[in-house]
């Protein structure tokens, strides 16, 4: 419906009439930049809205809340182990952002600088792993991490996402963007291979490692496929899990406390957006383009 | 780069270090008794090049890369190519979760085919694919363009249409599920107003519930794929489109003879990731139509399927594998067919 105009926000010169026309042709923007917020965001906020209703009104007493209370975020942690859920989530991601960063970063400095014997074999083997959909490898999955005895733990939720392909090759394009001339002058001043790595590499790519950081954590803390497969007992639920089962509880049966729940676990990570969002949108550039 | 050099050079004792070699460099002939080096940067490019094969930045030993790619590697072993391969096997037994199975051949994949259940779910599957993937590859395009401008308060927009992007597909599915529902936003709006005399049935129908985890995708997509979108127009240069605002070609017009060539390669990304996710779909589904999928489980698709035959304690791990197999076989042929078509289209 509408082009975009050349970046700069310069158009081309036109006549009066033409000036007109830009005028109509914003607010138009606008418009459709309004319709597509209304689309995007109003179940969210419908969901939000659910979530702060009084106990004593109806859910559908008009848009807003006549009597807007936080009361429902408590009674779905005091009736709802939420939080230790919760909990659970963090150690999984905590496993998970140390694991990806550190061993990320080492493979992807591997295939990233000197040349050796069988790098291209490797890395030609990473990459087709990328080909192997995980729900067509699932049930095998589940057979090792059984195998190993990791079923019910979150160990087992976390091992087999602990360093993931995508982000060795985010780290290995950041680690290929590193100046040649960084490099030797280490080697100079007889830097060894790990002193290289930790000291020289690491720091010139801060970026990529945040982007790695954060997308390990944002895949622990929504997972749901893979936890729904390795545990069994509620104790060891992630949020996610919990979520679904608070969801399908019978004795629940609150559209506001599922909300409440819902929206407890979209806030941090919404926050975390705030905070981060140029690594975020570096992220999935990063992690689709280059590879 | 010099002025690191510099910096090293001093501290660098002359005669021992193991990679002596940043030849050419003008920092490197500053530094007096180097004869290796002041060598090397005279001899040009080839004596150059063989230098540094030779005692250049290669690792100390043969198995240094090896070191440090240990973990990734054990982990894709582990958890990518051995899996993969021992569903190969299963899909050729009989084998059950709690025992190990004999050789069947084919036995398993002749009763998939023979399977309705499979057919529905491949069926469910590829009809997710064939909706979803045009809407992801034209709706978050227009929505990029929407958004590129710098127009006040564009960031915002931006950053909203993301949202449902970092959301999980759990909370997505709740969210969904609140105003989908017989008892949610849209059908108690549509009774209000008398649009509808009973409740849709968005979450009961498998057909509907479907169409409803479609509409689910779509919205989760379009924020993710719009970013993909703004890089890729960033890359459109301007004076292609004052050229053609000179020439008096408007907005429309634009946006198909310049935008739309320019970000081909793109829309051709953007479908193959797409339709690789659209076959993988099973948490918008099992959140919005319960652990059955559907009605007779009419809404199941190949991932779901699979989950459910290979687990628990009847699960059918050699038939599963096989259904995997399939699943796989799927992904690639969307894959290689996305890769075919924009090999095509560089030439």
């Amino acid at each position: 419906m509408s082009a975009p105009s050349p970046p700069g926000g310069r158009e081309p010169r036109r006549s009066r009439p033409g000036r007109g026309r830009r005028w109509t042709g914003l607010a138009g923007r606008y418009a459709a930049l309004l319709l597509m917020l209304v689309v995007m965001l109003g179940p969210i906020v419908w969901q939000f809205l659910t979530s702060i209703r009084g106990r004593t009104e109806n859910v559908y007493d008009g848009m807003l809340p006549s009597q807007p209370t936080l009361d429902n975020y408590v009674r779905v942690a005091e009736s709802f182990p939420l939080l230790q859920y919760a909990g659970n989530t963090l150690v999984v991601a905590a496993l998970a952002v140390s694991s990806n960063t550190l061993f990320a970063a080492m493979g992807g400095y591997a295939l990233s600088r000197a040349a050796w014997k069988g790098r291209k074999v490797v890395f030609t083997l990473l990459v087709a792993t990328l080909m192997f959909p995980f729900e067509s490898v699932m049930i095998s999955m589940f057979l090792t991490v059984r195998e190993m005895g990791l079923v019910d733990t979150l160990i087992g939720v976390w091992l087999p996402g602990a360093v993931s392909v995508l982000n060795v090759m985010i780290m290995r394009s950041a680690f290929l963007a590193v100046p040649r001339e960084v490099e030797e002058a280490a080697v100079l001043d007889g830097a060894n291979e790990w002193t290289r790595f930790a000291r020289v590499f690491l720091p010139s790519a801060k970026g990529a490692l945040a982007v790695v950081c954060l997308t390990s954590f944002m895949g622990a803390w929504d997972d749901f496929l893979w936890p729904l497969l390795v545990l069994t007992d509620s104790d060891n639920y992630t949020l996610q899990l919990g979520l679904k089962t608070l969801a399908g509880a019978t004795t629940v049966n609150d559209q506001r406390l599922i909300a409440a729940g819902a929206m407890a676990a979209l806030i941090p990570m919404v926050l975390l957006f705030l905070a981060l969002q140029r690594f975020f949108f570096k992220g999935v550039g990063e992690g689709a383009v280059k590879t | 780069m010099s002025a690191v050099d510099e910096a090293a050079g001093p501290k660098t004792p002359g005669s021992k270090t193991p990679g002596s070699k940043t030849p050419g460099s003008k920092a490197a002939e500053s530094e007096n008794g180097r004869a290796a080096r002041r060598e090397a940067a005279g001899r040009g490019r080839r004596a150059r090049a063989a230098m540094e094969a030779d005692t250049g930045l290669v690792h100390r030993s043969w198995w240094t890369p090896y070191l440090f790619l240990a973990p990734g590697l054990v982990m894709v072993c582990l958890f990518s190519i051995w899996p993969f391969a021992n569903t190969v096997i299963l899909s050729f037994t009989d084998a059950r979760i709690l025992r190990g199975g004999t050789f069947v051949g084919f036995a398993n994949y002749a009763r998939a085919f023979a399977d309705p259940g499979f057919w529905v779910a491949a069926g469910n599957s590829v009809l997710y694919l064939v909706v979803v993937v045009p809407c992801l590859v034209f709706l978050p395009l227009a929505l990029a363009v929407l958004v590129q401008t710098k127009i006040p308060g564009i960031g915002i927009f931006r950053s909203a249409f993301y949202t449902p992007v970092i959301a999980s597909a759990v909370v997505v599915g709740l969210i969904w599920q609140w105003v989908l529902r017989s008892d949610g936003l849209v059908n108690t709006v549509f009774l209000k107003l008398s649009i509808v005399s009973e409740p849709i049935p968005f979450l009961t129908d498998s057909t509907m519930l479907l169409v409803s985890a479609m509409i689910v995708t779509v919205w989760k997509g379009l924020g993710y794929y719009m970013v993909f979108y703004l890089a890729a127009l960033g890359n459109v240069p301007a004076s292609l489109h004052e050229a053609a605002a000179i020439d008096g070609a408007g907005t429309v017009r634009r946006f198909f003879s310049i935008t739309v060539p320019q970000v081909k390669p793109m829309m051709l990304l953007v479908g193959t990731l797409s339709a690789i996710s659209a076959l993988r779909v099973f948490t918008e589904i099992y959140i919005l139509g319960g652990e059955s999928g559907g009605p007779g489980g009419g809404a199941r698709t190949l991932p779901f399927l699979i989950r459910q035959v290979g687990l628990g304690f009847a699960g059918e791990t050699g038939y599963a594998s096989a259904l995997s197999i399939l699943l796989f076989l799927l992904t690639l042929v969307f894959s290689l067919l996305g890769r075919r078509l924009s090999k095509g289209d560089e030439t």
